[in-house]
């Protein structure tokens, strides 16, 4: 469905990352995982095609569906900025219709975030407008969806709620989910595979299982971690990454 | 709360309440300035006179009458009101696309190009259409020149957009003052300072003839995109994100915000204020969704302009230039309208 292969972006003479293969399938849910500054957002802009690739190919749907880190907060009704994923299929002078609206709408209730359809956007705290924008992302239609660090700006309550969100879209299986994130227990628990950007030539991906190793996390965060199941009644096994500081 | 904000689609009926009494408003405001002049003529005689032309209506009314209110004054009020809602309606897609409400259509150099082209036809000694011609080029040249600049591999932020203007603006309001310089202090330079100040004093059923279609054309295209605007509002990485393309979609804005600004320019020289308060006048009644907001700001933008040239010219024996009284009228207007917006935002 979506595929880079061999891709490279550099800044002036820096690649960013290089010779990164990367395919990813519908019902598939890829997690990238790296330090600060190792690319994690450039990455995440060239699979959406927003950064051009210096190197190396893509292959990709028209459109992808991406939801930003932020958005400004705008004294637009939530609703119409979901309706906004319709804009492309509108062309150059179209209105959304009430089909558009519908699409909109159905892409609030999928993630349970229907209750501030009628609620301007400036209005919402950063956590609801995460949700519209990834309700946003939704109403593309695109097979692809991609995430730039849904979590960084979440309680640990709306936390819970994307990482149940991405879940079921996960289980729905239509879509291939490419997410960035600071938090290893995020890809255990929403992920299949990992992509672990430890240098700009060096990118180590596989199953979150073998991937996300202790000696792999730790020589990629810099600093020693431990991989530990907790047993917690009700939950069973819960996989978690414990740092030792 | 905004009205916009009512039901699920954006004509819904709080919407249409809007544009409907904006609509008569401007209705009953050009009617009134129908009426008002130096003869001045009851709304009854105006509706007559004007309403005989399509259909059959005895005349109760002198020959006279008739002349000033459809020679004189009906083209002078049509041409009013369609460059009022162009500058507003251009302010308003400027303001959505810069992303910025400080932004006004002049921000682009266009109305200092076209005055410049306007004042150099002046100190040729050309007056009439070589005139309106050479302002609307020299118009347009601006906005080629902010294109050459701004846009380095194909793209333009709009930072470097809005920088690029106030250079090109500045560029020629330089050439402005040495063309004024230049002219002669007994004939050309008041011609030049007058033109400058702004006027519909000269307006005609030609001059309608010539600048309704471009204007026209300009405002469907602002209009047609008033979605589009919405989504550009977001930022180039987000709109780019949902598929757009954003460098084409904000040059063709700014290509119908320069043909409104160099043909008005062009007609009635430099009418300051309206693009940047009309369209915060219209988000209190409309919101902020462009969808309504761009329509509301023409209508109200019509009205404004219409009313303040009918004050223009009825004011006091001599006519005041428009171009001063948009800023006399609408620095305060505009100073009140922050106060207000900022007190309704702490209260909020």
């Amino acid at each position: 469905m979506i595929a880079l292969k061999g891709a490279g972006i550099r800044r002036g003479e820096r690649w960013i990352f290089r010779g990164l293969d990367l395919s990813l399938a519908p019902g598939r849910c890829v997690a990238v995982l790296g330090p600060n500054g190792r690319g994690k957002t450039t990455l995440i802009k060239a699979v959406t095609g927003l950064d051009k690739l210096d190197e190396g190919t893509r292959e990709a749907p028209p459109l992808v569906a991406y939801v930003p880190q932020v958005i400004a907060p705008l004294p637009y009704r939530a609703l119409d900025v979901v309706v906004m994923a319709r804009a492309r299929s509108l062309g150059l002078f179209g209105t959304p219709r009430r089909a558009d609206y519908d699409i909109a709408r159905a892409a609030l209730v999928r993630i349970g975030a229907e209750a501030f359809a009628e609620q301007r956007l400036d209005r919402l705290s950063g956590g609801e407008r995460q949700l519209v924008l990834l309700a946003r992302a939704l109403a593309t239609q695109s097979p692809v969806l991609v995430l730039d660090e849904p979590a960084s700006a979440l309680d640990l309550a709306n936390q819970s709620r994307l990482v149940a969100v991405l879940r079921d879209l996960r289980t729905a299986g239509e879509h291939a989910i490419l997410f960035s994130t600071h938090l290893p227990t995020h890809a255990l628990e929403v992920a299949d595979e990992a992509l672990l950007l430890m240098g700009p030539e060096d990118q180590r991906q596989g199953p979150v299982d073998t991937v996300m190793s202790e000696s792999n996390l730790s020589a990629l965060y810099g600093t020693p971690l431990r991989r530990r199941q907790v047993a917690i009644e009700g939950h069973g096994l819960v996989e978690t990454i414990i740092p030792l500081h | 709360m905004t009205i916009a904000a009512g039901g699920s689609v954006s004509h819904d009926r709080g919407a249409t309440l809007v544009m409907l009494a904006l609509a008569v408003g401007l209705g009953l405001v050009m009617v009134a300035a129908l009426c008002a002049g130096r003869l001045s003529l009851s709304p009854g005689t105006v509706l007559g006179i004007v309403l005989s032309r399509i259909v059959p209506v005895d005349p109760s009314w002198s020959e006279l009458q008739e002349r000033i209110v459809l020679l004189v004054r009906l083209p002078r009020v049509l041409l009013t009101a369609i460059c009022g809602a162009a500058l507003a309606a251009a302010g308003a897609a400027m303001q959505g696309v810069l992303r910025n409400p400080l932004v006004s259509p002049h921000i682009l150099g266009v109305s200092s190009g076209a005055s410049f082209g306007g004042a150099v036809a002046i100190l040729l000694g050309l007056s009439g259409w070589f005139l309106i011609g050479s302002a609307f080029l020299a118009g347009s040249a601006a906005l080629l020149l902010v294109g050459a600049i701004a846009r380095v591999d194909g793209r333009s932020g709009t930072v470097t957009v809005v920088l690029t203007g106030v250079i090109v603006a500045a560029l020629f309001s330089a050439l402005v003052s040495l063309t004024q310089f230049v002219a002669e202090p007994d004939s050309s330079l008041p011609a030049i300072v007058f033109w400058l100040m702004g006027s519909f004093a000269t307006a005609s059923w030609r001059q309608l003839a010539a600048a309704a279609p471009v204007l026209a054309l300009a405002l469907m295209l602002v209009l047609g995109l008033r979605f589009r605007i919405n989504v550009l509002s977001l930022g180039e990485d987000d709109a780019r994100a949902l598929g757009l393309p954003v460098e084409r979609d904000r040059w063709l804005v700014f290509l119908a915000v320069a043909l409104m600004e160099a043909t008005v320019v062009a007609f009635a020289g430099v009418i300051g204020w309206v693009g940047l308060v009309v369209p915060h006048a219209a988000r209190m009644v409309a919101g902020e969704d462009h969808r309504l907001l761009i329509p509301a700001s023409a209508l109200l933008g019509a009205s404004y302009l219409v009313l303040v040239d009918t004050l223009a010219r009825t004011a006091v024996a001599a006519e005041i230039p428009l171009g001063v009284l948009t800023a006399i009228v609408g620095a305060p207007v505009f100073a009140l309208l922050l106060r207000q917006r900022q007190r309704r935002e702490l209260a909020a």
